[in-house]
């Protein structure tokens, strides 16, 4: 089990280093671009079969526990160590990470990206797939910060190199916001680190904050939150996201939304909550208040971007919901409850696959039509997907219904428990704020389904022009990379256990203070 | 550079008797180098012109034995020049500290020997790098060995865009040079070994007047002159500063060894306190400008412009870690009952001042300015003296600043073999490329893939982002320093700092990966380079290969794709010089704890 997970964190570096030598005689291919994306395709789908053995050997019965667990020593100097493990927390989002980049690799293997040269690409995503397991693998806090880190160049260099108009400001604006957020949570967690004299997760979560005194707790979560707020992305530090997703190619997004704003959420899971609990009580009303204004800012947006002759761009628009998708998820994660932490965590995967989903159809939209501009894509009437490619405009309404949280599919659960959690925030907290934000959070529902609805009017509805131009329906490499993620987000949404399963006891052992 | 010990121990009050016992093991390493110089000015006499070169291999040959010589030293500490009657009291010693700032000046200094190797032979024949850039055809060897630049538009273009400034120079002269360079570095090595006052200052001059001459050795080019009498007017007055201050303190103290100053200055009498304060603050002025720290950073600039490259390469860090030593001995060991109020958030405010001033400046550099490469590395160096600056200023408050300081010795060791790198790239892509834009390293990549990402790893190492590893960890040493002393505020302006660094180091480094522009024109050119650097790739992967598996260095298609033009490889002190830096570099990320050890132990000993 350790090797496995050590495969899994440093597989795809090995597999990154090895892209960019020249292929191997027997394994050249057609050419050397097609040879480096098989190549990709490769090492995630081995990722991905490692992380589903992972998941199998995983002991269900005790979620809450650390498995597979490495433990070496690295830099003594600094009390570095290779601590690794998974528990029922990071252990969906690792396979959720190996899943979406497989998916992207074999998407790209099909779909060449625009841009130069396939080795630099598949490099790139290898070691942003490694970066980021290797955030829900550690269990070091500078191993925390330092594979925080590790996404940030590859992910501007996909930006800057692969992406659409406007990329070059984009990704400069993406490394800017996230690396001064992540270098003010290095302070912080260098004052957690350096007060309690470890920075062993697994030992400061059990210790639950104890030898840490008020003031420092105060100013450790302050830090720590503002670099994964800026992450996640919370409102107003989250301006950095719509640009990023618009410039970034298809693949970009995809891991972008799917996986890197997972990070955030995660660390305030994993970080945030356990160690400095008093710190993290302190800021709670102001983090469910700014989740809030994230929530209906996000709706809003989405709805003045999808009025008509407003020019809003689909990719965009995906963006604004995703900030509304990641105020439920910190919503939930400020209520301080299981049930909140529970339904924030769902919530985290169930977003991860559905504006995967929504990510990889509008990009298949683009190199279409060649546009993602709504008031281009809709004319008069409405696109009319149903009519001229009647699967993929299946798939798009199904992906948007998905996303507004329709019972039965994924969206649905953890918005609804994050709210749950919300309504009867923990012991501390106060009530009646929290019930307020609970009633904007609901309200904020409303408009996420009125402007997805809209979406799906104007996209897929409409009447069939005469001569519209020829388009495509859904081709088998995409039925490939876009299934899974359909059948991932009906068993979730109708079998909510199997995740609420792995999440529950891990946290309410983390709440807990380590006592499962 | 035994006499000038002798010459620091004259003040001794009681005559010693006329012989001493010298431990010359302990010593050896500036001796080692002293006399290496004074070799290498007498074989300057006897040897032939032709013959020159053999000076250069003479130095590197010298500064490896010098480091070899700290070998020996590793089992304990060792003390020579002690009062007699105290034994304790030692004007030399060499403890850990000194071993690992004398392994850091040694090993800078020999691998600006390597780059100082290409350039001199490139300085006498003025039309060798240009020729590296030409078409096979024009390489016509009589053509090249007259000094004509004939056939290559581009660089007799940009050769006269310099002005009359590098036509007109005249060749390095190698023997001076290689005596300078080797003095220089053989008072860097002496300075962390002195442990009174006098020695310090001896061994701050030693280093530095060998570096003014260095700098201005280009000689018939006026900008050279003129960056050689800058830095000498600036120094020389914050050499006089720290003396006046240095006097200051030996008269209220009446003791020039910094063990006994450290007594002393505790119970100095109320009337002297004034003085003792001043004599502080004004003995730490000169230091601060040897390390370049903010309001005495100008002369930097226009300095390393001047300087022929591989001289801005060694001032940029052997320069640098003499005026830090200087700074930590004089701090730390002198004054460190005076750490909270004086000099503490002096170099707190320094610091921030420094690291600022450095990186807001570097920020505004241009990519098409000329030698704009050169002032990027100049300021981003400024930049980086304000972080090694932060674990000095922590000492102050923390308890155990011995220790503190170590986060300093760990960055600075990180940053001599990056930045060390950065510049063996430059030197390498100056020889095609004289102006030495951040411009002309558009497209690297597509030219020398080799040398692209390694010297992208360089840059990132300093800017502090993976795959850059140990620049990282370098710089969370440096931040967790600054959080433990409850220096909360500058740990935020280097935040802040870390964040602007990182626009221009990236800005950079993207720039290797873009395409040519105007591929057409440059075609030619671009060719012969990509074998040139096809060269050093191959070099470079197998030293990265024999090196390290992961990181940044691994080895990468070569060859193949360059086109058809003669093969001119890059000279081979400077793939040496580049392959090093890179495979250290590399092992260093996969284990930092080599250098971060040195943040967490006590350095002094005895």
């Amino acid at each position: 089990m350790q090797f496995l997970l050590a495969l899994i964190v440093a597989g795809p570096l090995l597999g990154a280093a090895a892209a960019l030598l020249p292929a191997p005689p027997g394994l050249k291919g057609k050419s050397p671009q097609q040879a480096v994306l098989r190549h990709g395709v490769l090492v995630t789908g081995v990722i991905l079969l490692a992380a589903i053995v992972l998941a199998l050997g995983f002991d269900h019965d005790h979620p809450s526990r650390i498995q597979a667990s490495t433990d070496l020593s690295w830099i003594p100097a600094l009390d570095v160590r290779l601590h690794l493990g998974v528990d029922g927390i990071s252990l969906p989002l690792i396979v959720l990470t190996a899943l979406l980049t497989f998916l992207c690799a074999l998407h790209s293997y099909f779909k060449r990206p625009e841009g130069p040269a396939p080795q630099a690409f598949v490099a790139l995503i290898l070691v942003l797939e490694s970066g980021t397991l290797a955030t829900f693998a550690v269990l070091d806090l500078l191993l925390f910060f330092l594979a925080f880190e590790m996404v940030l160049i590859p992910m501007y260099f996909l930006i800057a190199r692969w992406g659409g108009k406007d990329r070059g400001p984009a990704a400069w604006k993406f490394i800017l916001y996230t690396l001064l957020g992540s270098v003010v949570m290095l302070l912080g967690l260098l004052l957690v680190g350096l007060d309690s004299g470890t920075f062993d997760m697994v030992a400061l979560a059990s210790d639950n904050g104890r030898s840490l005194s008020a003031s420092v707790q105060v100013t450790a979560a302050l830090a720590i939150g503002i670099g994964l707020a800026v992450k996640t992305p919370m409102w107003p530090l989250h301006t950095w996201l719509p640009d990023a997703h618009t410039a970034a190619p298809t693949v970009g997004s995809v891991l972008l939304a799917g996986v890197l704003l997972k990070m955030g959420t995660y660390g305030f899971v994993r970080v945030l909550l356990p160690i400095v609990p008093d710190g993290a009580r302190t800021f709670a009303p102001y983090l469910a208040a700014f989740a809030v204004v994230g929530v209906l800012y996000g709706s809003l947006a989405c709805l003045a971007l999808v009025r008509e002759g407003a020019g809003g761009d689909l990719k965009r628009l995906i963006a604004y919901s995703s900030v509304g998708h990641m105020g439920f998820v910190l919503l939930g994660i400020a209520s301080m409850t299981p049930t909140g932490v529970n339904g924030a965590l769902f919530a985290n995967i169930a977003h991860g696959l559905i504006t995967g989903l929504l990510f990889f159809l509008v990009g298949a939209l683009k190199d279409r039509t060649g546009s993602t501009d709504l008031d281009a894509l809709a004319k008069e009437t409405g696109a009319a997907l149903y009519g001229r490619a009647p699967r993929f405009g299946g798939l798009l309404a199904f992906g948007a219904v998905a996303s507004l949280g329709l019972p039965g599919l994924a969206g649905f659960w953890g918005e609804m428990l994050a709210m749950f959690g919300a309504f009867d925030p923990a012991a501390g907290l106060h009530r009646g704020a929290f019930l307020t934000f609970t009633a904007l959070a609901a309200f904020g529902t409303l408009l996420t389904a009125a402007y997805l609805l809209l979406v799906v009017r104007r996209v897929c509805m409409g009447a069939v022009p005469e001569k519209a131009p020829e388009f495509a329906d859904v081709q088998g490499y995409e039925f490939a990379a876009w299934t899974p993620l359909v059948l991932l987000t009906v068993l979730a949404g109708l079998w909510p256990a199997v995740l609420l399963g792995l999440t529950d006891p891990a946290v309410h052992k983390l709440l807990a203070g380590g006592a499962s | 550079m035994t006499a000038q010990l002798a010459a620091s121990a004259e003040y001794l009050p009681q005559a010693q008797s006329a012989v001493q016992s010298i431990d010359w093991l302990a010593v050896a390493p500036p001796t080692v180098t002293a006399l290496v110089a004074l070799g290498v000015l007498l074989a300057d006499l006897f040897l032939p012109p032709a013959r020159k070169a053999l000076l250069g291999r003479l130095s590197v040959a010298g500064l490896a034995l010098a480091l070899l010589s700290l070998l020996p030293l590793l089992d304990g500490d060792r003390e020579a020049f002690c009062l007699q009657g105290k034994a304790e009291v030692c004007s030399y010693t060499a403890d850990r500290f000194t071993l690992v700032v004398q392994l850091l000046v040694l090993g800078g200094a020999l691998l600006t020997a390597l780059l100082s190797m290409t350039a001199i032979r490139d300085s006498k024949n003025p039309a060798g790098p240009g020729a590296a850039g030409a078409p096979a055809a024009t390489r016509d060897p009589a053509a090249t060995r007259d000094g004509a630049v004939t056939g290559d538009p581009a660089t007799a273009g940009e050769r006269s865009a310099r002005g009359d400034a590098a036509a007109a120079a005249q060749p390095l002269p190698a023997g001076e040079f290689w005596f300078l360079l080797l003095c220089s570095a053989a008072g860097a090595a002496l300075l962390p070994a002195s442990r009174d006052l006098a020695t310090l200052v001896v061994a701050l001059e030693v280093a530095s007047l060998p570096a003014f001459a260095l700098v201005g050795l280009r000689r018939g080019e006026a900008r050279s002159a003129e960056a050689a009498l800058k830095f000498f007017l600036s120094s020389v007055t914050a050499t006089a500063v720290t003396l006046l201050g240095v006097s200051f303190v030996y008269a209220a103290t009446g003791s020039l060894f910094l063990t006994e100053i450290a007594e002393e200055v505790t119970h100095v009498d109320g009337q002297l306190q004034t003085l003792v304060e001043t004599g502080v603050v004004l003995t730490l002025v000169g230091f601060a400008f040897k390390t370049a720290a903010a309001p005495f950073h100008f002369w930097v600039p226009d300095t390393y412009v001047g300087a022929p490259l591989p001289v801005a390469a060694y001032l940029s860090v052997v320069g640098k870690a003499v005026g830090f030593s200087g700074l930590i001995l004089v701090t730390v060991l002198a004054f460190p009952s005076y750490g909270k109020d004086i000099w503490g958030p002096a170099l707190a405010v320094l610091a921030a001042l420094t690291m600022t001033v450095g990186n807001v400046a570097a920020l505004r550099q241009g990519a098409d300015r000329a030698f704009s490469a050169v002032r990027l590395l100049a300021w981003s160096s400024i930049g980086q003296a304000g972080y090694l600056l932060v674990p000095l200023a922590a000492a102050a408050y923390t308890d155990d600043g011995p220790r503190t300081i170590g986060s300093t010795l760990a960055y600075a060791l990180m940053y001599a073999v990056v930045n060390l790198g950065a510049f063996a790239v430059a030197a390498l892509l100056a020889r095609t490329k004289p102006l030495a834009r951040i411009a002309d390293f558009r497209a690297l990549y597509a030219a020398r893939p080799v040398t692209a990402l390694v010297f992208a790893f360089f840059l990132l190492c300093l800017a502090g982002l993976p795959p850059g590893i140990i620049g990282l960890f370098a710089k969370v040493t440096v931040f967790a320093t600054a959080v433990d002393a409850g220096l909360g505020w500058l740990a935020v302006v280097m935040a802040a700092n870390v964040v602007i660094a990182l626009v221009y180091y990236l800005r950079w480094t993207a720039l290797l990966f873009r395409s040519a522009e105007g591929a057409e024109g440059i075609e030619g050119a671009e060719g012969a380079e990509g074998v040139a650097g096809a060269g050093t790739g191959a070099a470079g992967a197998g030293a990265a290969a024999a090196g390290s598996g992961g990181g940044a260095g691994t080895g990468v298609a070569v060859g193949g794709s360059a086109g058809g033009v003669a093969v001119l490889p890059a000279p081979v002190p400077l793939k040496v010089a580049v392959g090093l830096t890179a495979v250290v570099g590399v092992v260093l990320s996969g284990a930092p704890q080599m250098v971060l050890r040195f943040a967490d132990m006590g350095l002094f000993g005895g």
